[in-house]
């Protein structure tokens, strides 16, 4: 018998892939689920319900936008009844007071609110949403009035780099307490769009040290976290906290995946709600056993004195980008594939291409 | 930009509160207390929950030493100085508000 198999932390209620912005740099999967297939509210009090009893303690209500679904409050309210605590990841475009009112009175906990930009031309170049920005700070305004602890997150890429000491200084004009800067993922959209958003060396330096300085001179006031883009690491990020570790996500459809990418791991069957409960799912399944712990792991990942740091890295970047979800993820300095990293970013382009904006249908095929 | 001023030194007669978005929560499936706290939680130690579960937003740290150097027929001073340890780093990482 293996020993038990701690509990999740957390869960990432990923509600809908529906959104009213487009934005370029999606960890969404190219395959959006569609609202037809979309998990009911029953469904999706029972998960609460499940998650909760294993063990959980804080649920993020993501998507997608979180906020196109009608029974949000609803939600939240059945959270926090179960001692949950709830995070809205939300684009923040379709909040209202009323909205926020209903929201707060069933409990919600906090509310990550994402900025594409602090300049409204490029922030609304990037979301494909005209109007957005506008909506976003009156959004921020509302969150803060109402009290509610707000992050204001900003996903970083080359568009963008240089503007990070400004995104702070909104976030703290806004009331924000906490400040995400975060470096896109290349999964999904995301990394379709690589060669348009990957910084370059210079400007992922000029951006931490915007970063650097501001915690300096906002130390007591805006707590920063800055997620690097791995591409530039030595080492692999732990992702997820390890696979099957700490996190447990949930699409739209009702697949229980380690991570919102995992639906690209094949030859393994992919877990779903409907059909089995998340304890049987965490514990037993094969997608949530394959790379968890440290016993699938390759040399030199198996011999490393890391291996219980990063866990290997990610197994989907793995796949991505050397077509083996098993292998040591490339980005680490020890891996035998390390070149591959140092190719691609060789070979970015000067001018970028055009984007590929996250919409239903849109999706570039042969990625 | 010049921001909010750092949080005040805390004394014996401070009332300290959890801010909205933080709060103490008994976790029943591992059996431990946890700070939950926006996008994180922490473990509180055994201690850290004792103090941590006298935080009411009405009482002195004061009336919280007194409490605990009963409860636990400790010399006052060294639950004063652990008291006012914790709650001084609490409160520079906002998990705790004066």
């Amino acid at each position: 018998m293996t020993p038990a198999v701690p509990p999740p932390m957390s869960l990432l209620a990923e509600l809908t892939h529906r959104c009213p912005l487009q934005c370029p740099y999606c960890s969404n999967p190219l395959a959006l689920d569609g609202r037809e297939g979309e998990l009911g509210t029953g469904d999706w009090l029972r998960v609460l319900d499940q998650a909760a009893e294993l063990g959980v303690l804080q649920v993020h209500f993501s998507g997608g936008e979180p906020m196109a679904r009608r029974d949000l409050p609803e939600l939240v309210r059945h959270a926090a009844s179960l001692g949950l605590y709830s995070n809205l990841i939300t684009s923040g475009v379709l909040l209202t007071e009323a909205t926020l009112a209903q929201l707060a009175k069933a409990g919600l906990d906090h509310v990550q609110l994402s900025f594409q930009d602090v300049d409204t031309a490029p922030a609304e170049t990037m979301g494909g949403m005209p109007g957005a920005q506008q909506k976003k700070l009156a959004a921020a305004r509302m969150v803060v009035a109402e009290g509610m602890p707000l992050t204001a997150n900003f996903v970083i890429h080359r568009g963008n780099a240089g503007r990070v000491g400004r995104m702070l200084d909104l976030a703290v004009e806004l009331g924000a307490r906490r400040a995400e800067i975060a470096h896109t993922q290349y999964y999904g959209w995301g990394l379709a769009n690589r060669a348009a958003l990957m910084p370059s060396r210079a400007q992922l330096a000029e951006a931490t040290r915007a970063v650097e300085d501001a915690r300096a001179r906002l130390s007591g006031v805006l707590a920063i976290d800055y997620v690097t883009p791995d591409y530039y690491a030595d080492q692999p990020k732990p992702c997820m906290g390890g696979w099957g570790r700490r996190f447990v996500n949930i699409s739209p459809s009702g697949h229980v995946l380690p991570c919102h990418a995992a639906e690209t791991i094949g030859g393994v069957p992919i877990p779903d709600i409907r059909t089995d409960s998340l304890a049987a799912i965490w514990a037993d399944s094969p997608l949530f056993r394959l790379f968890r712990g440290t016993d699938w792991m390759p040399e030199p990942c198996r011999g490393c004195a890391l291996r219980e740091q990063d866990w290997g890295g990610c197994r989907c970047q793995a796949l991505a980008l050397l077509g083996d979800a098993a292998a040591t993820d490339p980005v680490c300095t020890r891996s035998p594939d390390h070149a591959r990293i140092s190719e691609i970013l060789a070979d970015l382009p000067q001018t970028p291409p055009p984007l590929v904006y996250r919409r239903y249908g849109n999706a570039p095929t042969g990625e | 930009m010049t921001g909010a001023p750092a949080p005040p030194p805390v004394a014996e007669d401070t009332i300290v509160r959890f801010p909205r978005g933080i709060r103490l929560h008994h976790d029943r499936v591992r059996d431990q207390w946890v700070i939950q706290a926006p996008e994180r939680a922490f473990i509180a130690d055994p201690i850290a929950a004792e103090i941590l579960q006298l935080v009411d937003g009405t009482r002195p740290l004061a009336a919280i030493i007194d409490l605990l150097a009963e409860r636990f027929s400790a010399p006052r001073p060294v639950i004063a100085r652990d008291v006012l340890d914790m709650v001084a780093g609490l409160a520079r990482r906002q998990v705790l508000a004066t």
